[in-house]
C-alpha cells in the first residue's frame, strides 16, 4: 500500500479513491449533468457534482476541498436515483465534505459543517439525540448575543412545539439515552481509530 | 388477518417530548388495529440521521446502525426490523447492505462492536413501516378496517425524499410513487394526483443550517398543495412533517402568504378512519390543527 501512495502521490484522483467514502466511483462519471439538474439546492452550488468529479480528475485539490458545494447536500438522494452510471453521488459528496474537514480545508463558518458536528456531539453524549440541547447549540453557535437573538426569533415556534408536547424543557436535565453511553462511546471510538488508521498520507 | 411481529426501531424523534412523538402514538394505534406487534429493539441508539456524517465520517456512522442491527439480531431474533422514520430506515438498511458488500468494512465494524460485546451478522431484513402496510397488509385490507371514511377530504400525498430514495418501496417509481395516494383513497379521502411536489426535498436537516434555502422549498410544497385544493398534506416522514408544518408562520412572514395547512402522517389518517379517538390519533400533537380530522374523530 505504501508503494502505491508513493507512486501516485501527485494524483488527486488516487487520493480521493483511497480516502473518500465511495471515492473509487469518481472515475465512472460520464459528465452528463443529470445530478446538477436534479439537485434541490443546485442553484446554490459553486460546482455541481459532475464538475466536482471532473475537477478531481484534473487534480484541482485545493479548489475541490475548500469548496462550499458538497456542504449543500440535503441527502435527498435524487442524484443517486437518477445517475445513469449508478454513482453513489450523495455518499461521495458526504465523503468529500468529511475529508475536507479532516484536512482542515473546509470553508470557515460553514453552517452545515457546524451543524453536522453539533448533531454528532449531541448524539454521542447519550446515544440518542437531545433535540432541545441540539436546538440551543445551533442558536448559540455564533456566541451568546446572537444566540439570544436566534432564540427570540424562534420563541413562538418553541412555544408552539411545547404546547403540542413535541418539545420538552426538562430535556435540559438529561433526556433520553442508551443504558450505557460509555459502552457506546467505546465502540464508536474504536471505529474512529480504525477509520483514522485507514487514511493514507498524500500530503 | 395474520398477526405480524416486528423488531421495532422507533428512532430519536419519536420519543416522548420529541418532534415526532405524535407519529409514534398514531403508528402504535394503527398497528394495534392491524394486529401488528412492535417489539422495541432494547437499548437502540441514534442512526446518525442524514447529517451525522459531518461529525462521524463513514465507519463510525455505519457502526451506529450496525449496533442496532446486532441488538435486534440478538434480542428479537427472527423478526424483521421496521422503522417508521425515513432516516432511521435508510441508515439501518444502508449499513446492512454496505457491510454485507464490503468484507473489510464488516470486519472493522465488528472489531468496533466487540468493544461492547456485540456482533453484527447482517442477515435481518430492514423495512420501513409503509412497506409493511403496502406489502404485508395491502390496500384492500386497510379499506376493510375503515369505520369512518374520510369522505370529502382532499389530501396531498407528500412522499418526500428518504422514504422514496435511494431504496424506495419495491415496484414504485422514484419520480411518481403511488402508494401514499392509494392509502389516502383506501381511508376514503380524495388523493391529488396533480400535486407536483410529491417527491420534492424539504431541505431535510438543512432546515436548521440553511433555513432560508430550505424554507424556499417548503414554501413551494405548501403552495402546490393549496393550489391543488388540498385540505391537508400527508407524509410518511417525521422530518418532512416537522419541516412542512412548523415553519409556516415564518414562511408567511417572508412570502406574504397565509398558509395554515395541516400536515399529518398516514398513521394519523388511518387511526381516525379506523374509528379511534383524537388522542389515539395524536391530533393534539399538531401545531396547525387538522380540524376536519378532529371533527370526524369526535363523531
Amino acid at each position: 500500500m505504501s508503494t502505491n501512495s508513493q507512486k501516485y502521490r501527485n494524483s488527486f484522483l488516487k487520493e480521493v479513491e483511497a480516502n473518500v467514502e465511495e471515492g473509487e466511483w469518481v472515475k465512472m462519471c460520464m459528465q452528463c449533468g443529470v445530478c446538477a439538474g436534479s439537485c434541490p439546492l443546485g442553484k446554490h452550488w459553486d460546482h455541481p457534482p459532475q464538475e466536482i468529479f471532473m475537477m478531481i480528475r484534473a487534480g484541482k485539490r485545493e479548489e475541490v476541498l475548500s469548496s462550499d458545494s458538497m456542504w449543500m447536500c440535503t441527502s435527498c438522494y435524487n442524484c443517486i436515483a437518477r445517475c445513469p452510471r449508478g454513482l453513489p453521488i450523495t455518499h461521495i459528496m458526504h465523503g468529500l465534505a468529511v475529508y475536507s474537514k479532516r484536512l482542515g480545508l473546509m470553508p470557515d463558518n460553514q453552517p452545515t459543517a457546524e451543524f453536522g458536528q453539533i448533531f454528532w456531539d449531541n448524539l454521542m453524549k447519550k446515544g440518542r439525540v437531545n433535540e432541545l440541547k441540539m436546538g440551543l447549540s445551533m442558536y448559540f453557535k455564533d456566541g451568546f448575543s446572537q444566540g439570544i437573538k436566534n432564540a427570540m426569533a424562534n420563541q413562538k415556534l418553541g412555544q408552539n412545539m411545547m404546547k403540542a408536547k413535541r418539545m420538552n424543557a426538562m430535556e435540559i436535565m438529561g433526556g433520553h439515552g442508551v443504558n450505557s453511553p460509555g459502552d457506546l462511546a467505546k465502540i464508536i471510538k474504536k471505529a474512529q481509530e480504525i477509520e483514522d488508521g485507514n487514511i493514507q498520507d498524500f500530503s | 388477518m395474520a398477526k405480524i411481529e416486528l423488531s421495532f426501531y422507533p428512532g430519536c424523534s419519536s420519543q416522548k417530548g420529541a418532534t415526532s412523538s405524535n407519529y409514534l402514538v398514531s403508528a402504535q394505534t394503527m398497528c394495534e388495529e392491524l394486529d401488528i406487534t412492535l417489539n422495541e429493539i432494547p437499548d437502540w441508539n441514534c442512526c446518525g440521521a442524514s447529517i451525522g456524517y459531518g461529525g462521524g465520517g463513514e465507519l463510525p456512522r455505519l457502526t451506529l446502525s450496525a449496533r442496532n442491527i446486532a441488538l435486534s439480531e440478538e434480542h428479537n431474533a427472527g423478526q424483521e426490523i421496521v422503522s417508521p422514520c425515513a432516516a432511521c430506515w435508510l441508515n439501518t438498511r444502508e449499513a446492512k447492505e454496505r457491510l454485507n458488500e464490503d468484507e473489510k468494512m464488516m470486519q472493522d465494524a465488528n472489531t468496533a462492536l466487540a468493544e461492547g460485546g456485540l456482533r453484527f451478522k447482517g442477515e435481518v431484513n430492514v423495512r420501513h413501516m409503509v412497506e409493511v402496510l403496502v406489502e404485508d397488509i395491502g390496500f384492500d385490507a386497510i379499506k376493510e378496517k375503515v369505520k369512518k371514511p374520510l369522505e370529502g377530504l382532499k389530501i396531498a400525498g407528500y412522499v418526500g425524499c428518504q422514504t422514496n430514495r435511494p431504496f424506495g418501496i419495491a415496484g414504485e417509481s422514484f419520480e411518481n410513487p403511488q402508494y401514499l395516494d392509494k392509502i389516502v383513497e383506501a381511508v376514503g379521502a380524495d388523493s391529488i394526483p396533480t400535486f407536483e411536489k410529491k417527491v420534492q426535498c424539504c431541505g431535510g436537516a438543512l432546515a436548521f443550517s440553511e433555513p432560508e434555502k430550505s424554507q424556499e422549498m417548503i414554501h413551494g410544497i405548501i403552495e402546490a398543495a393549496y393550489d391543488n385544493g388540498a385540505d391537508m398534506i400527508v407524509t410518511p416522514c417525521p422530518l418532512c412533517q416537522a419541516n412542512v408544518e412548523i415553519y409556516q408562520d415564518q414562511i408567511n412572514e417572508t412570502y406574504g402568504t397565509k398558509f395554515d395547512m395541516p400536515v399529518v402522517y398516514y398513521s394519523t389518517l388511518m387511526s381516525v378512519a379506523f374509528g379511534r379517538n383524537a388522542t389515539d390519533a395524536a391530533l393534539n400533537g399538531h401545531i396547525i390543527k387538522a380540524k376536519k380530522l378532529e371533527e370526524i374523530a369526535s363523531k
